[in-house]
């Protein structure tokens, strides 16, 4: 088996008093994406903002984080970033005031080329919507602006934290395609609660429970198993395969890709 | 009629004093979140440097090229000790509120202590051109030219720092950085480097602000920067955190409120307006005119 692209061991991490993470270890396989689950609250988003060290000041982080052979633990994050770490922050979080095109400038860094040609290609309405105010986008959109931005940049590992909230089953779709192309050249650690984008996307799966990893293993695997769905997740793996379940949790095409 | 004109023009002039030290304060809280009660300090240090270069400076003087040469002296002194405040003191304490006001209130306690004791705690006569002194009759009203000299500066300072928001790669960072300071660094922007630059405009435009406000008022004194610092902080409140042109309306509205009420009522009265003004935009628009946007 192949080295992992980032290693993460006996992480803890302490925000005013809430042992928020305790101990929590895995892997992120260094192709395809690694989908980090578990119920509202687990401590899914403090794993990816410790590892790209965005955890409070006053929060408390203990254990080891290594990206290869380099120990992220500590370094500041816009060095972390710079080194190849992307990430894409759960809410967008664009800058609202800027436009489309400053929201883009700013990501270009110094000494390398943007690669606006694969960001279009890949979203061409930021290209048309380059003059326009970022907060005045739509949620769809604001999340291809946020995805857009880390893509400008060669990246090592993307971190990427809930694409789909909030989003319409279209616009659910044309992300999880995203993802999933961009997946093809760099290995996403995914947070995502939509199970039927899980199973189109994900290859691996880390569960959190009450801050502690609960199970690992093939995404596919665990969403087959109801008991296991329903016990980690609180969501039975039937409720997704259901029609139903499918209408509300993924767009027309996840389903389609679902049924090969 | 020409007492309104007056009035209106003296209290543009106040008001061009008020902004020149609130929009470096208000940048600074909008990005960095410093409450920066030392602020005042630079605005002496540029009074004083400017006071100090005209007398003792080669080529400096009170006239002519000599003024230029002097206010310039006095705003890179200011300068200076605004980017050491935040290397040396701000920087290790960043994102701990209780120790930045602890230190930035000491700081500002210690430099007028200091400027008292070098030169004591007298206000000294500021050196100025002869044509400052005069005034310019504007519709009837005969208005000094040290505070024409304020608005223009303020009007200029004004669009510099709107330019260069607006039109620099650090501006970006500016903007983005009061937006949402975090998400520039997961931009992998280091963006205490910005922190820096907005402490060194902030302590340039209060530098000036100091030089200009020792022309309009004749005199300098070791407090000067600490009560201007009140009525700064009434208009960054006004004006929004982080938003220059809101501080830039904001200091036209308090200026114009402090000058007309003061003559046409109860001298200090307008100070006391300027204050509930303050409580009603708290109460009305807490976030105040403009937001926390460093608008370009």
């Amino acid at each position: 088996m192949s080295e992992p692209i980032l290693s993460v061991e006996d992480l803890s991490v302490r925000i005013s008093g809430l042992h928020i993470l305790q101990g929590v270890s895995f892997t992120v396989a260094p192709t395809g994406v690694t989908v980090l689950l578990g119920r509202n609250g687990v401590g899914k988003t403090t794993t990816l903002r410790a590892i790209v060290g965005l955890t409070p000041p006053a929060g408390e982080v203990r254990g080891t984080i290594r990206m290869g052979a380099q120990s992220l633990l500590a370094r500041p994050t816009h060095r972390l970033v710079r080194g190849g770490l992307g990430y894409v922050p759960e809410d967008r979080c664009v800058f609202a005031g800027l436009t489309v095109a400053e929201n883009l400038r700013l990501a270009e860094r110094r000494g390398t080329s943007p690669a606006y040609d694969k960001v279009f290609a890949l979203f061409p309405e930021l290209d048309r919507r380059g003059r326009q105010r970022a907060g005045s986008l739509s949620g769809g959109q604001q999340q291809m602006l946020a995805i857009g931005r880390v893509l400008l940049n060669d990246n090592r590992l993307l971190l990427v934290d809930e694409p789909t909230k909030g989003l319409a089953p279209k616009v659910v779709t044309e992300v999880a395609e995203v993802v999933e192309r961009v997946a093809e050249s760099v290995p996403v650690l995914l947070v995502e609660q939509n199970l039927a984008v899980v199973r189109r996307l994900a290859r691996d799966a880390v569960v959190l429970a009450a801050g502690k990893v609960a199970w690992t293993g093939d995404a596919r695997e665990l969403l087959l198993e109801t008991a296991l769905t329903k016990s980690l997740l609180g969501v039975g793996s039937a409720e997704v395969a259901s029609p139903s379940a499918r209408s509300e949790l993924a767009s027309p095409a996840v389903a389609r890709k679902d049924q090969r | 009629m020409g007492t309104v004109i007056l009035l209106a023009l003296t209290g543009l002039g106040l008001a061009a004093l008020y902004f020149l030290v609130a929009s470096g304060l208000s940048l600074v809280f909008g990005l960095a979140d410093v409450l920066n009660f030392a602020h005042g300090l630079f605005l002496g240090v540029g009074a004083y440097g400017t006071w100090w270069a005209a007398g003792n400076l080669p080529g400096a003087g009170s006239d002519g090229f000599g003024f230029v040469v002097a206010v310039a002296f006095g705003v890179a002194a200011g300068t200076l000790v605004a980017i050491l405040v935040e290397l040396v003191l701000i920087r290790p304490l960043y994102s701990r509120t209780i120790e930045q006001v602890l230190v930035t209130v000491g700081l500002s306690l210690a430099g007028v202590a200091l400027l008292q004791a070098t030169w004591g705690a007298d206000a000294r006569t500021f050196p100025r051109p002869d044509w400052t002194r005069q005034v310019t009759g504007i519709l009837g009203a005969q208005v000094p030219n040290g505070g024409l000299l304020l608005i223009i500066a303020a009007v200029l300072v004004l669009g510099a720092i709107l330019a260069f928001l607006r039109w620099t790669r650090y501006g970006l960072v500016i903007r983005a950085g009061v937006e949402n300071r975090e998400m520039v660094t997961a931009l992998g922007i280091d963006v205490r480097k910005a922190f820096t630059l907005v402490f060194a405009i902030g302590g340039a435009a209060a530098a000036l602000a100091g030089a200009l406000g020792g022309v309009y008022f004749g005199t300098v004194s070791p407090g000067q920067g600490g009560s201007l610092l009140i009525f700064a902080f009434i208009v960054v409140v006004i004006g929004g955190m982080g938003s220059v042109v809101g501080s830039a309306y904001a200091a036209v509205v308090v200026g114009l409120v402090q000058q007309f009420v003061n003559y046409y009522g109860t001298s200090g009265l307008g100070d006391i307006c300027v204050v509930g003004l303050l409580a009603v935009v708290l109460l009305l628009r807490p976030q105040g005119i403009a937001g926390k946007v460093a608008t370009a």
